[in-house]
């Protein structure tokens, strides 16, 4: 009777707290969607930065085209004359997702514009990121770890700050394809299930489309599975979980064009194949250690060691001379510059240009993960206390991702998930201790007598039931939950528990739990600052406040709209490979370089005719058939990102193909200047003098507001360029080439007859002097 | 002496291993002899590679990944119907062979996608 009771009582409680966890999931996934919206309410619903402009564009091409002629896209607007072929060159999962999200709507009659779906995207992948991640932490720990966590990962700012409504990059599938992957992966680790292992394969599918940085999954996974190996806990579901995946992954890999050949060809790879096989022999060892008595396995192991070493050996052999004689040893740049963060500087100028891709500062790890940052050796030591599979993959995950944060910035990103799922069960089992202390000292002495001997046997079960619905309460994210803490735990349960745990004394629970949720409220305050303040910036308007008000500085669409309305539709616009993707997709022009970078000696060949004087640079852009050049420039207002803080890049960019041009003739004593100390070569550069014409008409002095000095050369005129716009604050300058002269007069005349009498003799007076290809 | 007793321990090693598997079910030896079939089969296939050459790659990556493949479901599948296996004693064969069956549902139709 007693049973009864409390066994109906048990499935009310489960029930409750499957309900209340249902709802407390909806909520994160709310918040998690409104948390990112800022940028459009202070804004406008626009898209982001540089390369969401690219996704963006090739979005429009797919859902007016077609999935066919996406596929097969070759594009001749941009890397002109040289073209890109999208279809193999991009990471189609974003584009697909967002397209196949407009077709739905517009199949039911919901006419959402495709730049509102390519905007909304990020927040609403970032609400089923959270709900992956409460999955993925209730296999690791329960479901109270799995629901703070969820509520943490809605809000952490590394990750809203490249997941926030009109970021409309790879990333904002991404994460959600990363943390989803991982989920199936420790589910079919704990179950042993096959099913769970083809939804594994198919999410790591999904997850290759989407991001380059699937590599650290097909690292990670591999890497987990040794140490599983190692540590003596290889089990019959570890196979079932790796050995499936690498088969169907390594194909499903091979599909996505960009990756192509490379599934099976480059070093990233390996290490999955290695421990495939490394796995097939510890399986084939246990499997006849099962069948043979103890004695006749030590003679079969003694066999197999003197024989098969020499065989191990020569194979081994084979395949590092096969791998050493690349140069990179198989390794891309990129994946390179991970592993020694000094090989981009060093090689790869391109790669070392990016500011994404420097180490982060001390205090960037604390604004993109606050909290979190201290919590993480809390959540590691509680993964260790049962160490399971699913915990040590988590410890694991922590600690790569740890270190490759440390490498590049961007990849902050990856240890957010990361520090959620550690946070997230540090602070539950935290709650655990304290609200089961507080119980105890509430409940348990009253209670203690009649419910022990009852019981006593069916008290382990019990636990782990009453345990789970206990945890599903202890989120801290929602306080209104905070009453209905109490009622659902079992008062035998504490009885029991009370002589394995340390309770501790009720006012140090109580000023415990309040502390605990002070914390959260202080993360919670510094995630919305984040998101509202740093994170919300579209970049592609800018404002400031004075005190006469909000000035919006639009300049960059100003210009780009100015291009489209201008211009004819097949001219060539050259800038600095920044703005490659924003002029295709917003004005429509053919572009020389953009964002891709994928062609180094294009962007030098743009570097250098911005590094020379006027007639070489004038030579270098009529070969391209360029007709504008547009330069960005901060100067009258002060924004500090133009193109005069990257002449650097560009001069060492151009410097590394072109050696004509050498980086020491624009600095001054080391150092780069623009002011009347600077160089002659700098002073007569493209760059300059397309940046400061006529500057020195805006206030008499020519007083730049970002290098905060007046410029050098102030009066001049060009001769081979002339200004065709400038917007109204001066951030965008737009020039036309002059078109050569009609009439052959003077010099050239000379030079042009000298030409045609002596045909051989100027190549070798050529090679005597400086080798400059433009001349 | 040293030899013929060494010799002897192969000889009673070879001859354990072989009464050891005499002695495992018959649906586990089928299961086997399908593994045995798709390792040779891909091994034939690689030796076929190395005497035409690899043109197309996608279509020898797929032949022989699709052998290897099947192997690994095959192997899956075997250690969830293995009685002997006490973490499995609760899977159902039936579902154990749904699962199979839908993995190389799933292989296959990648294969016919990436033969080319």
């Amino acid at each position: 009777m007693a049973a009864q009771e409390t066994s109906q009582s048990a499935t009310f409680r489960h029930a409750f707290g499957n309900v209340l966890s249902f709802a407390v999931l909806l909520l994160i996934g709310v918040m998690a969607f409104s948390i990112r919206l800022f940028s459009v309410i202070k804004y406008e619903s626009v898209i982001h930065e540089f390369d969401p402009y690219f996704n963006y564009r090739v979005t429009q091409f797919l859902t007016k085209s077609g999935v066919y002629d996406f596929w097969n896209w070759f594009d001749d607007r941009t890397w002109y004359p040289l073209g890109r072929v999208i279809g193999g060159t991009v990471y189609p999962g974003l584009t697909l997702t967002a397209g196949t999200l407009w077709w739905i709507l517009n199949s039911i009659n919901i006419p959402l514009s495709v730049e509102t779906v390519c905007v909304f995207t990020a927040p609403v992948f970032s609400a089923f990121a959270s709900w992956a991640t409460y999955l993925l932490t209730k296999e690791i720990k329960g479901a109270g770890a799995g629901l703070t966590a969820a509520a943490l990962l809605a809000m952490v700012p590394s990750y809203i700050s490249r997941s926030v409504a009109g970021s409309y990059d790879n990333e904002a599938v991404a994460i959600f394809a990363l943390i989803f992957t991982f989920y199936l992966y420790i589910k079919t680790l704990n179950t042993g299930s096959l099913f769970y292992a083809t939804l594994n394969a198919i999410a790591y599918f999904y997850m290759v489309c989407s991001w380059g940085g699937y590599t650290f999954i097909i690292n990670l996974i591999p890497m987990h599975v040794l140490l599983c190996i190692v540590t003596g806990r290889y089990s019959p579901r570890l196979y079932i979980a790796y050995a499936p995946l690498v088969v169907l992954g390594t194909l499903l890999a091979a599909l996505v064009p960009v990756v192509g050949f490379n599934a099976v060809m480059t070093s990233e790879h390996f290490a999955s194949f290695l421990v495939f096989i490394i796995i097939h022999v510890v399986a084939l060892v246990y499997y006849i250690k099962g069948i043979l008595t103890p004695q006749m396995f030590k003679v079969a192991v003694t066999l197999v060691v003197s024989v098969g070493m020499v065989l191990c050996v020569a194979v081994l052999a084979v395949l590092i001379a096969l791998v050493a004689s690349s140069p990179t040893k198989g390794w891309s740049g990129r994946s390179l510059s991970l592993l020694d963060p000094t090989y981009a500087s060093k090689y790869i100028p391109i790669i070392a240009s990016v500011s994404e891709h420097q180490p982060p500062t001390w205090p960037s790890y604390f604004m993109d993960i606050n909290v979190l940052a201290f919590l993480v050796p809390a959540g590691i030591i509680a993964c260790f206390l049962p160490l399971s599979d699913a915990s040590s993959f988590a410890v694991l995950y922590i600690v790569t991702s740890v270190y490759f944060s440390g490498v590049m910035v961007r990849l902050m990103l990856v240890l957010a998930p990361a520090a959620c799922i550690m946070s997230g069960i540090a602070l539950s089992e935290a709650f655990d201790v304290f609200t089961r202390s507080i119980k105890f000292h509430l409940v348990g002495t009253t209670q203690n007598p009649q419910d022990n001997a009852g019981d006593a046997t069916k008290v382990t079960q019990n636990d782990v039931k009453s345990e789970k619905s206990e945890d599903t309460v202890k989120e801290r994210s929602s306080r209104k939950s905070k009453k209905d803490k109490e009622n659902i735990e079992k008062p035998s349960l504490v009885s029991r528990v009370e002589k394995r745990l340390l309770v501790l004394p009720l006012e140090t629970s109580v000023m415990a739990v309040f502390l605990l949720v002070l914390l959260g409220a202080f993360y919670v305050v510094h995630c919305v600052w984040a998101a509202a303040e740093a994170y919300s910036a579209p970049s592609i308007v800018l404002t400031s406040r004075s005190h006469d008000g909000l000035h919006v500085f639009d300049d960059f669409r100003e210009a780009y709209a100015w291009l489209s309305h201008n211009t004819e539709v097949d001219d060539k616009v050259a800038s600095w490979w920044d703005y490659g993707y924003q002029t295709t997709a917003m004005a429509n022009r053919t572009v020389i370089v953009d964002n891709n970078t994928w062609n180094n000696t294009h962007i030098a060949t743009v570097g250098t005719a911005m590094s020379s004087p006027e007639k070489a640079a004038w030579d270098i852009f009529n070969s391209l058939d360029v007709k504008y050049v547009l330069v960005v420039f901060g100067g009258l207002v002060g924004y500090p990102s133009d193109d005069i803080n990257k002449f650097l890049w560009m001069v060492r960019i151009g410097g590394g193909v072109f050696p004509h041009i050498k980086e020491p003739d624009y600095l001054r004593d080391g150092q780069y200047r623009i002011d009347s100390q600077a160089t002659p070569t700098m002073l007569n550069s493209l760059m300059y003098k397309l940046s400061y014409f006529r500057f020195v008409e805006t206030d008499g002095r020519g007083y730049d507001r970002v290098r905060n000095t007046e410029i050098g050369k102030k009066h001049f005129k060009l001769t081979h360029f002339e200004e065709v716009f400038t917007t109204h604050h001066w951030m965008v300058r737009i020039y036309k080439l002059k078109s050569p002269r009609n009439r052959i007069r003077g010099k050239t005349k000379r030079s042009k007859s000298s030409l045609q009498k002596s045909g051989t003799s100027p190549s070798s007076k050529r090679s005597t002097r400086k080798r400059n290809p433009w001349q | 002496m040293g030899k013929s007793a060494t010799t002897s321990d192969v000889h009673a090693l070879f001859h354990s291993l072989r009464s050891a598997y005499a002695a495992t079910a018959n649906h586990l030896k089928i299961i086997d002899l399908y593994i045995v079939f798709a390792i040779v089969t891909a091994v034939i296939q690689v030796a076929y590679m190395a005497i035409v050459g690899s043109f197309p790659f996608n279509s020898f990556l797929s032949g022989v990944l699709s052998c290897v493949g099947t192997a690994v479901l095959a192997v899956s599948l075997r250690i969830q119907v293995n009685k002997d296996n006490k973490e499995f004693k609760d899977l159902p064969p039936e579902r154990a062979f749904a699962d199979f069956v839908l993995c190389n549902l799933v292989l296959h139709l990648v294969i016919m996608n990436f033969l080319g």
